[in-house]
């Protein structure tokens, strides 16, 4: 009696390995990170889940659709400021400076587009231009000099405020007009239904057949890969997630480009983390400075990049705002801008060590940071209870780093 | 960097042995740490298909010297020549690119990545679109070379033991095609068969025409690979041998410095007093 056992994966021969394939080896695979200290999104999705559950059941318009669809629309220019800061937190860095710079590259995309009468896209790229120069000045003072990055961009909040002000002159404020494309895009551009259900199939396509993609390439290569049934059940309920989403915010206004726009970039700064070496070369100069050196990466160029990834996405965002807004102002970028996109990065699960995070941070944190200011505004609570409630939130979000970090070390999982 | 195109070292075919070369010779290389003299006018040569040694006290500069090499610190005075030039090697970078590859002391890992990402840390494949099974192959490849017991190399770098990570750290100097392999203390914390292996992974490099510089606190390792042992102490020259014509306490004296030595003496005794009942004296606890 001959049985053919099949070839055991070449990652899998270990004996002490247990072997976790399937679903419930998906499963188990899963409580194991998670005891690790390996939370993953878990702790910023159960926040979300709480904090949606007590707004709805405090005013029930806000889990409406109309609601929702305005919250999502708010999130996106910060959310775009927050996606830089992850680039900078990853290399154990901060920038301070983002809400500052958000708002000098709304003032010379004001000043040229109206004032001097340039076409948009040179008004929106002298905006970003300058925030790319800033980001290189940022790293060349920081490898060159040495001063630690929480003090360049300190010295770099007040001086851009300055010039700010500056740019925008003595009238303060300039008006876009309604009719222009930003304006339009930061306010009424809303993607068309069937293509918004035609981009959830996109998406749930992408998913199942690069999973079955890779899992076919891993095979081939001898290694073990997921098993089909997980790469469906993946596809099937990211599709039957956002069908739902799409059908519930398409009883209002349903999804706005800019929105579209968000998380497009949330998705290209994804692959750019996790599919290059540059995003790599980030991870280990968070990691380990001066391994990441020995291995031959340049680690000033490692810095400079993250911080122009930084100012120029605070740029973006600062332009996305003054689209919704439809001007800007001495007061753009100003407030809370700059403590919402660092909270809502480290919120979502980036870690202020350096080294762990990912693009998802800024989507799911700033989720949460809109909620909590979209639910108190519904309860006509003003800024004052928001900043409290939002500094707490942001202090539970450390401790769960600091404690997972603990959690971590003592299970031997970096 | 490109490791793509470049042929890995322990994978490459055997070749006719090439005719022995200088690979790399230093003059006078000095290096202070502020008022730390931690090498003073160090010379040393190692030509292809060689394994030269270095042994010496503890803070006798040996990682200092390795250091220097590969860029990591540069020396105050001294030249290099490598592969037939005078080079400087002002970053680790331009160590790797000349083709001098280093395992160090303290390993330089990153405890965030895993153990493929650790390895090609540096010289990805595909740089714009990483090619994970392929270099989740070669991991496998290598770490089965080096008879690593490593469960799975998709576990963060932090989750290993000290053993496991010193064979990640040997297996990425492998990588590319370097002429120059320096192992800093390769063997400090391996158990008794990885030990083996990379012993033997030595001879199989000098085979192929590398030189491979080889630190080491172990005499008898020392002596069965080497072809050379070079003395440092206190940061100088303080003798070289031939393998061959060496016995283990001359090697001893000239690390200590010193005929009658702490290492001697204790030896000595050792013929003496049998081993097992043997017991602490007073003499031995004021040691
Ligand atoms: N970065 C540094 N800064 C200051 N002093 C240093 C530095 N690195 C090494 N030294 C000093 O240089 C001397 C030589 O150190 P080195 O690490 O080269 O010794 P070693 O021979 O490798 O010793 P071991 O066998 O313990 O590894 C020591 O006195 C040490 O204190
Ligand atoms: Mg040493």
């Amino acid at each position: 009696m001959t049985t053919t056992i099949p070839p055991i994966p070449t990652d899998l021969q270990d004996e002490r390995l247990r072997a976790d394939t399937g679903m419930g080896g998906a499963i188990r695979a899963g409580i194991d990170r998670i005891r690790g200290g390996d939370l993953g999104f878990l702790p910023v999705i159960a926040g979300l889940a709480i904090i949606w559950t007590i707004f709805q059941i405090l005013n029930p318009y806000f889990l409406s659709s109309g609601n929702l669809t305005n919250l999502l629309m708010e999130s996106a220019p910060v959310g775009v400021i927050a996606l830089g800061i992850v680039f900078v937190l990853l290399v154990g860095e901060i920038d301070l400076s983002v809400g500052s710079v958000s708002g000098l590259a709304a003032a010379i995309m004001a000043i040229n587009f109206i004032d001097n009468r340039w076409p948009l896209p040179l008004a929106i790229a002298a905006a970003v231009g300058v925030a790319v120069l800033i980001g290189f000045a940022y790293g060349f003072i920081y490898n060159r000099i040495g001063v630690p990055s929480f003090v360049i961009t300190l010295s770099g909040l007040l001086g851009f405020l300055g010039l700010q002000l500056f740019v925008l002159g003595p009238k303060g404020t300039i008006n876009l007009p309604f009719d222009s494309p930003l304006v339009h895009f930061g306010q009424l551009a809303f993607v068309p239904q069937w293509l918004a259900y035609a981009l959830v199939a996109l998406a749930a396509a992408a998913v199942l057949v690069g999973g079955l993609l890779r899992a076919r390439i891993r095979r081939n290569a001898g290694l073990s890969a997921p098993a089909l049934s997980l790469t469906l059940i993946r596809a099937g309920l990211l599709a039957a997630l956002l069908t739902f989403a799409v059908w519930y915010l398409y009883q209002a206004r349903g999804v706005g480009w800019m929105v579209v726009f968000f998380v497009a970039l949330v998705l290209l700064a994804n692959y750019a983390l996790t599919r290059t070496s540059w995003g790599r070369s980030l991870f280990a100069v968070g990691g380990n400075r001066e391994a990441a050196r020995r291995s031959g990466i340049r680690i000033t160029a490692v810095y400079t990049t993250a911080f122009i990834a930084c100012t120029t996405l605070a740029a973006v965002g600062g332009l996305l705002a003054a689209g919704r807004l439809a001007s800007a102002a001495q007061s753009s970028g100003g407030g809370d801008v700059n403590l919402n996109a660092i909270a809502a990065a480290v919120i979502g699960g980036t870690s202020l060590f350096g080294g762990r995070g990912s693009a998802f941070a800024a989507l799911l944190g700033i989720l949460v940071i809109q909620s909590i200011s979209s639910g108190l505004t519904l309860l006509n609570l003003d800024s004052s209870i928001r900043y409290m409630v939002t500094g707490a939130v942001v202090l539970i979000a450390v401790s769960l780093d600091a404690v997972a970090r603990r959690s971590r070390s003592s299970h031997g999982r970096a | 960097m490109n490791a793509t195109t470049a042929t890995d070292t322990a994978a490459a075919p055997d070749g006719a042995r090439p005719n022995l070369h200088t690979v790399l010779s230093l003059r006078g290389i000095s290096k202070s740490f502020g008022a730390v003299a931690a090498l003073t006018d160090i010379d040393l040569d190692v030509s292809s298909s060689e394994v030269v040694a270095i042994v010496g006290d503890n803070g006798a500069g040996k990682s200092t010297l390795v250091k220097v090499l590969s860029g990591v610190h540069a020396p105050d005075s001294g030249t290099i020549d490598f592969g037939g030039e005078r080079v400087t090697l002002p970053t680790p970078m331009a160590a790797l690119e000349r083709g001098i590859a280093t395992v160090f002391q303290d390993l330089a890992l990153c405890d965030n990545l895993d153990v493929v990402q650790n390895l090609f840390l540096g010289r990805e494949r595909r740089p714009f679109q990483l090619d994970e099974v392929g270099m989740e192959v070669r991991a496998w490849e290598l770490l089965r070379q080096l008879s690593a017991k490593i469960p799975s190399v998709r576990i963060p770098i932090a989750s290993l033991s000290g053993g496991q990570r010193q064979t990640v750290a040997i297996a990425r100097s492998l990588l590319g095609d370097p002429k120059l392999i320096i192992l800093d203390e390769p063997t400090a914390a391996l158990g008794v068969a990885q030990t083996a292996e990379v012993l033997n992974l030595v001879e199989r490099l000098r085979e192929r025409g590398h030189g491979v510089i080889l630190i080491s606190h172990n005499m008898e390792d020392v002596k069965a690979v080497a072809d050379r042992v070079v003395v440092l102490r206190l940061g100088r020259n303080n003798g070289e041998f031939r393998v061959g014509d060496v016995t283990t306490e001359e090697i001893i004296s000239a690390i200590t410095g010193a005929t009658d030595n702490a290492v001697s003496r204790r030896r000595s005794r050792g013929d003496t007093a049998s081993p097992t009942t043997h017991t602490i004296t007073t003499e031995d606890a004021e040691r």
